[in-house]
């Protein structure tokens, strides 16, 4: 379905035949991005599914994900385009007799010999795409001053070319995991989304969504537990991706309840720090064993 | 919509906008027209989704959001009341329940406690105003709603605390979901804000939330989870901070060994200039932290500053001190952990003698001792520590000496300014050799963040 969805009911029904149950918030921002054409700043802690959102509009939308991974010293190269360097020299050496440097000029300078990179793809593309510009706050802030451009005006300007103006509107979505503070001439261009964890039903209905043949009362008791452990000041709190994996693991051994032995042999799937399995054990293990030993 | 428009919904946007910047949200033209965008394409029937995308335009952070929220509940409802008014609407004032029998009272309890638990917001505001009706009338109110608030829920037995004295079947055993407690407990002081609305026919002056002047979390029993926060935010803002400052002073000083060199190939034509590369200088940082009794609230948040300067500028060098002076610089290096660097400074350190008194004259040239010789023009030296000698000698003029050898001292106390120099403060003294900084609001130790960060006009290149 290629169309722009209609309301904001149709994109839910949508994301949700894709597999990605999105929260109210959630649907209401992406949809407004879609039909305002403003980027969405998501943020949120890690294994939310920021990333899986994009995923999710992008096969909702039938649009093609064009993905920049950010990381620390990301340059425009990298990013937006770069010359073909080579390509220009080979031109260069087989047209070296005769032809003058205007016309040599002319030639190596043009679209041929651009390589594109993320960015410049998903604005030159002839279909809409979806572009994911993910971990934002990896890069300098050098960087985000150049994404102000692309952002607003959806336009790359090109010394030597000039100015490449979107053909198509793309929907953009940044995510940042808040490491650091992003500019505020960045945050001026975009809508907001903060992605948190989700509540105890939404939950549920996702790990019911990822292994729907886990037990009704299991997959209770498990977003339950999932839920205690994030309350604990842990190192790395468990994420959706973990309770789902979790799920499928205890799917696989056939556990038909969650006592505090499962939950100590399995603790591994969903807690990766030796020192938060420590801290895990002791107070969730434990609350764990109270009601079975009340039974 | 013309500007001069004082009513109608383009109005109260802009009116919410103006309420937002006061409590320091950063609102531009860009956001409001967003706002404007954005309700063009919602239906505004339904409240989550109005209040939703207008937070995803005007509220840009976690920290904003949380005062949109706020500020969204606060401004609607004000509004609300405001037209009532004047269309002269009223709602029938609640009925008297004076004689409420104690077996009716008991029935609405278990009725409240069973909403709580099941979420219900229809349900729970219908009883926040019934449980005001039975309870409020019976005592005098105390006029001040949040101690109404407390007594109306500490009346009808709501408690987040399991309480197992209560019979099996009751809801309110297993105790009242937290959340739920408190928003009822929001339902309650809005009812009862409204009531008096009524009462008085005018509205209570607005005030700005409170609660948001942070101050530091002090007292021993200081939530150390709320001090990181305010020391992550802090690094973040030490990261960017540092950049921009870099940014501004944009030299071009060509290198002219680098470009001959490069003109080589070119024939001996400088076709590529070649620059000087722009490397920040990155200051040299002594920290001396006071770790003594009378500022132990404070050490506790000057250590994760510490910790968190630690992260951010490689050359450092940072000293505890009682009576005596301990360098602490290689437990901050190998340990990444706070709690840890924190445990290794106490048992460790070794920093105090007999007394336990701060001895600052003695401080001052046992650093002076250790560190002498490295000290420069480039160097800044922080102090962290509230000047009370206990009757010691103060012995600035050692302090003056060090003050003279690095190029900036800072002193930042934890005590405001208006104690400084009482009892056995002797801040006055030292003040005159350094910049002084009161420190027991974040936003203070941001002032001082922005005076660290700030390249020193004197420094040498």
């Amino acid at each position: 379905m290629p169309s722009a969805p209609t309301s904001v009911a149709d994109l839910a029904g949508g994301l949700r035949e894709v597999g990605y149950l999105p929260g109210e918030a959630t649907t209401l921002v992406a949809y407004l991005a879609i039909k305002l054409g403003k980027p969405v700043l998501v943020e949120g802690p890690a294994g939310v599914g920021k990333t899986e959102l994009a995923k999710a509009l992008a096969a909702h939308l039938d649009r093609e994900l064009v993905r920049l991974q950010c990381y620390e010293g990301l340059d425009e190269a990298k990013s937006l385009y770069e010359w073909n360097y080579r390509k220009q020299l080979l031109r260069i050496q087989t047209e070296q007799a005769g032809t003058g440097w205007e016309a040599v000029q002319e030639d190596i300078f043009g679209e041929e010999f651009l390589l594109a990179r993320p960015l410049m793809t998903a604005i030159t593309s002839e279909q809409p795409v979806v572009l994911l510009i993910d971990e934002i706050d990896k890069t300098d802030q050098e960087f985000e001053a150049m994404l102000l451009e692309v952002l607003s005006d959806f336009q790359i300007s090109i010394p030597e070319l000039g100015r490449l103006q979107a053909r198509t509107h793309p929907v953009v979505l940044l995510t940042s995991n808040n490491s650091r503070e992003l500019t505020e001439a960045l945050k001026r261009r975009c809508l907001y989304l903060w992605l948190d964890y989700p509540t105890l039903e939404h939950e549920l209905e996702i790990v019911h969504l990822h292994a729907p043949d886990l037990d009704e009362a299991v997959a209770r008791r498990l977003v339950e537990v999932i839920g205690m452990v994030r309350e604990l000041d842990l190192k790395k709190p468990p994420s959706i991706a973990e309770s789902i994996d979790w799920a499928r693991a205890l799917l696989l051994l056939g556990v038909r309840e969650i006592d505090a032995d499962t939950f100590n042999e399995t603790m591994s799937v969903i807690v990766k720090h030796r020192t938060d399995m420590d801290v895990v054990a002791e107070r969730v293990g434990l609350k764990l064993r109270s009601p079975a030993d009340v039974a | 919509m013309s500007p001069e428009t004082t009513d109608g919904l383009p109005a109260r946007i802009l009116e919410l906008g103006e309420e937002l910047r006061r409590e320091g949200i950063a609102i531009g033209t860009s956001e409001i027209l967003d706002a404007f965008d954005v309700l063009g394409e919602i239906s505004w029937t339904s409240k989550d989704d109005f209040r939703e995308a207008l937070a995803a335009t005007l509220a840009k952070s976690q920290e904003d959001r949380r005062v949109f929220e706020l500020v969204f509940d606060r401004f609607f409802f004000r509004t609300v009341e405001v037209a009532a008014r004047q269309e002269g609407v009223s709602e029938d004032e609640f009925v008297a329940l004076d004689e409420l029998s104690e077996d009716e009272l008991e029935a609405l309890r278990a009725q409240i406690a069973a909403a709580l638990r099941d979420g219900s917001e229809g349900a729970m505001r219908d009883l926040a105003r019934l449980a005001i009706a039975a309870l409020a009338r019976r005592q005098e109110g105390s006029g001040v709603i949040g101690v109404d608030v407390q007594r109306i829920r500490r009346a009808l037995g709501l408690r987040a605390e399991p309480q197992p004295d209560l019979p099996a079947g009751d809801p309110r055993r297993d105790g009242v979901p937290r959340e739920a407690l408190r928003r009822f407990e929001a339902l309650l002081r809005r009812e009862l804000e409204r009531s008096q609305i009524e009462r008085t026919g005018n509205l209570p002056p607005s005030r700005p939330l409170g609660e948001l002047d942070r101050a530091l979390p002090s007292g021993p029993l200081a939530d150390l989870a709320a001090v990181h926060r305010v020391v992550a935010q802090l690094r973040r803002r030490l990261a960017t901070q540092g950049m921009q400052a870099r940014g501004h002073r944009r030299h071009a000083h060509v290198d002219v060994r680098r470009t001959m060199r490069a003109s080589l190939q070119t024939g001996g034509v400088p076709v590529e200039l070649k620059f000087r590369p722009r490397r920040p200088r990155r200051p040299e940082i002594y920290v001396l932290c006071d770790v003594s009794t009378s500022v132990t609230s404070a050490s506790v948040f000057f250590l994760s500053v510490l910790h968190a300067l630690h992260d951010t500028f490689r050359k450092m060098r940072s000293f505890v001190f009682i009576e005596r002076i301990s360098e602490v610089t290689d437990i901050f290096e190998r340990e990444r952990n706070f709690k840890a660097v924190s445990e290794r400074i106490s048992t460790d350190a070794g920093v105090a003698d007999i007394s336990g008194y701060t001895d600052y004259g003695r401080v001052w040239s046992e650093f002076l001792e250790q560190v002498e010789d490295d000290l420069h023009p480039r160097a800044t030296v922080i102090v962290l520590g509230d000047a009370r000698t206990n009757g010691r000698d103060p012995r600035a003029e050692v302090f003056a000496h060090i003050a003279a050898r690095a190029g900036r001292t800072f002193w930042l106390n934890p005590e405001p300014r208006l104690y400084w120099n009482y009892g056995d403060s002797v801040i006055a003294a030292y003040e005159q050799y350094c910049t002084a900084f009161e420190c027991w609001t974040t936003a203070q130790l941001e002032d001082f963040v922005r005076a660290l960060t700030r390249p020193a006009a004197t420094a040498g290149r």
